[in-house]
């Protein structure tokens, strides 16, 4: 039977944003309801129950995230929601909260109550200003309905849900940067222990949930932990949304049960429907820039947390950044070093000088420069950044260079013998020192 | 210990700071619509947090003036009652605000990996090239400033380029001149905007 999407389903209709439209088709606002007639614990115990991970990065339990949070205290709790979306390669909360915001605004709301909080705080990143314009109406208009604000359906239960715009920098998707970055300073990490759950915003207890994350909340509440852990392999339950871009014929957001495969979301024709230009696939990163390559012989992977860690990769953000034959995996390294050189917070030593050496190696070995040692060296900056960090942006950094050598060390090895590159694209900058230097 | 203005210290002894000042500006003030704004988001905070609106006061400084200047940080920070050198701290950090006046259209092209896979780099040198600037510089006219971002999280429809708080998407390589013309013409209006409404229907 084909799976009917569960959070984007209506997307593409005009009006699926509105709150008529929710309240209409999508039992908008029931799941809260229900929700407020129950006690917190429930909530917690159900979500537990479903299995459900987070859908940031790192496949959380949320469950146990929430159950975490210190109860026994004087102190306000917190939600924040991390709508930061910067890892390279994922843009699905973008479309949740651009076109479906009641569901966010609904998960948010719950989320509060399971916790005990009564503020939730969305942290948008600052380049999203057109979806918060969006998710701030419609959240005048949940407050305008009374499913915000004082007392909500009679129970009692207040809860505010403020949207707090970022400015540009990928590190404050980082939870304890994110806060950071909430409480007005630098988005930098924090060292860990406390964790959030304990000392988190305004060193008060904290859940920092994803978009996403949060989306699926009120359906589980609605429809039952059961039906939500069926919906996928066991432990991987529940509707996700994959993001496939680069060289396929439809890139776009795809949302599919984690039953399905790498191969299917690639050439399914329910899916990206094909490589671009019918060119054949050369790798595929499955979870955002930080995360190893996986080459076409994975493809039957099921793309769930486990199949994919099982591959050697991770799901991470489900960044499905798709390959062909015209990559030069140098080329590749050196981009994305580019990134995680511009975006290090500077912070932790490690980090930021052995992403700048990183990135100043790659470009050398790029343009040709580069000797045969160079190619060690990278693999040992790389190595003696991971594990290194205050957070798991080291390893982020350090993935691209790692898995590029792992799996194609043959074209750096051409690069530094025919001291040129060696897969030139039609597609690349015709000055190599124009883009990217400076 | 005193110095003497004679002694020969500071060059020779002492590190000299590289942390480039803003460009201080003209006094500043809110207009009394952002003042309002400005007090009116403050309350989204605890009490004794106002630091946590300091990037929206930000955002309010350059609304009205363009970019950040040294005489507008002194502002937000008497706003927030925080000390000048907290607000240096954020905007100094934060990507998306400007210590120096901008152009009139800032095309923020991203470069991170699934756009450049479309065409990114070649859109950049494109820009470049029409404009006689490299990224990071505002063209003799004063129109565009060009500056190269990462991912802008919509790699669907790579390559993208954010123009101020607009979007324009699928821009290829070959359209760059047009894409300009459009601007120079039209303003915002020619930009394609979020793709997200109208895709596929
Ligand atoms: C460098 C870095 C960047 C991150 N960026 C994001 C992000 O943009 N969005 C996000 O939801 N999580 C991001 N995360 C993961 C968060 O730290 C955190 O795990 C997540 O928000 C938790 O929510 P979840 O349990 O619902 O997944 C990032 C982590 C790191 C280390
Ligand atoms: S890589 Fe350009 S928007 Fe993501």
């Amino acid at each position: 039977m084909a799976y009917e999407p569960v959070l984007t389903r209506y997307v593409r209709e005009p009006n699926s944003f509105t709150l008529e439209h929710y309240l209409q088709h999508q039992r908008g606002y029931e799941g809260l309801r229900t929700a407020l007639g129950r006690a917190p614990g429930d909530i917690i115990e159900q979500v537990k129950a479903s299995g459900l991970r987070g859908r940031g990065g790192a496949g959380f339990p949320t469950g146990l995230k929430w159950q975490f949070v210190l109860k026994d205290t004087p102190k306000p709790k917190y939600i924040c929601c991390n709508a930061d979306e910067s890892e390279p390669g994922t843009f699905k909360d973008h479309v949740l909260m651009e076109r479906n915001p009641h569901l966010l605004i609904e998960g948010c709301a719950i989320a509060c109550y399971a916790i005990g909080a009564k503020v939730a705080y969305i942290y948008i990143r600052g380049e999203f200003y057109h979806v918060q314009q969006v998710l701030e109406a419609e959240i005048a208009k949940a407050y305008a309905a009374g499913y915000l604000g004082k007392n909500i359906f009679g129970s009692g239960f207040d809860c505010d849900v403020f949207v707090h715009r970022g400015a540009g920098a990928y590190e404050a998707g980082e939870e304890t940067a994110l806060i950071e970055s909430l409480e007005g300073k630098r988005a930098q990490p924090r060292l860990k222990p406390p964790f959030p759950a304990v000392a988190g915003l305004y060193q008060c207890p904290t859940a920092v949930n994803n978009v996403e994350t949060l989306c699926n909340v009120p359906p589980i509440v609605l429809n039952g932990a059961e039906w939500f852990a069926a919906l996928g392999p066991e432990k991987n339950g529940g509707p996700k949304l994959y993001c496939v871009s680069g060289h396929v014929k439809r890139p776009g957001v795809y949302e599919a049960t984690m039953h399905t495969t790498l191969r299917e979301l690639i050439y399914d024709e329910r899916f990206a429907g094909g490589m671009l230009d019918e060119r054949p696939l050369k790798a595929i990163i499955p979870g955002g820039s930080s995360v190893p390559l996986l080459l076409p012989d994975e493809l039957d992977t099921p793309a769930s947390f486990d199949h994919v860690q099982k591959a050697g990769s991770l799901l991470g953000s489900a960044g499905m950044i798709v390959l062909n034959d015209t990559v030069c995996m140098v080329w590749l390294a050196q981009n994305l070093l580019h990134f995680y050189r511009h975006e290090s917070c500077g912070k932790c030593t490690p980090c930021r000088e052995g992403g700048d050496w990183l990135y100043k190696l790659l470009q050398r070995v790029e343009s040709g420069e580069g000797r045969e040692k160079d190619i060690d060296l990278l693999y040992g900056v790389a190595s003696n950044i991971t594990g290194k960090t205050l957070c798991a942006f080291g390893d982020a950094a350090a993935t691209p260079v790692l898995t590029t050598i792992a799996r194609f060390r043959a074209e750096f090895e051409a690069h530094v013998r025919e001291g040129r590159c060696t897969i030139p694209a039609e597609w690349r900058a015709r000055q190599p020192m124009l883009a990217g230097h400076h | 210990m005193s110095f003497h203005p004679h002694m020969e210290y500071a060059p020779a002894r002492f590190h000299k700071s590289e942390r480039v000042l803003a460009d201080d500006g003209e006094t500043f003030a809110y207009t009394p619509e952002r003042q309002q704004a400005f007090d009116e988001v403050v309350t989204r905070y605890p009490a004794d947090r106002r630091k946590s609106a300091v990037l929206f006061a930000l955002y309010l400084v350059q609304q009205q003036q363009g970019y950040v200047s040294g005489a507008s940080m002194r502002f937000v920070a008497s706003q927030i009652g925080c000390s000048t050198a907290d607000v240096e701290d954020v905007a100094t950090y934060y990507t998306m605000f400007y210590r120096h006046p901008v152009g009139t259209y800032v095309l923020n092209v991203c470069r991170t990996l699934s756009c450049a896979l479309l065409g990114a780099e070649r859109v950049v040198e494109q820009i470049s090239a029409a404009l006689g600037i490299k990224p990071g510089e505002t063209d003799p006219s004063g129109m565009f400033t060009l500056i190269e971002v990462e991912c802008l999280g919509a790699c669907d429809r790579a390559p993208v380029v954010m123009v101020n708080d607009d979007w324009h998407e699928r821009l290829a390589p070959e359209q760059v001149p047009a894409f300009l013309d459009g601007l120079r013409t039209r303003g915002a209006a020619a930009l394609t905007g979020c793709h997200l409404h109208v895709e596929e229907k």
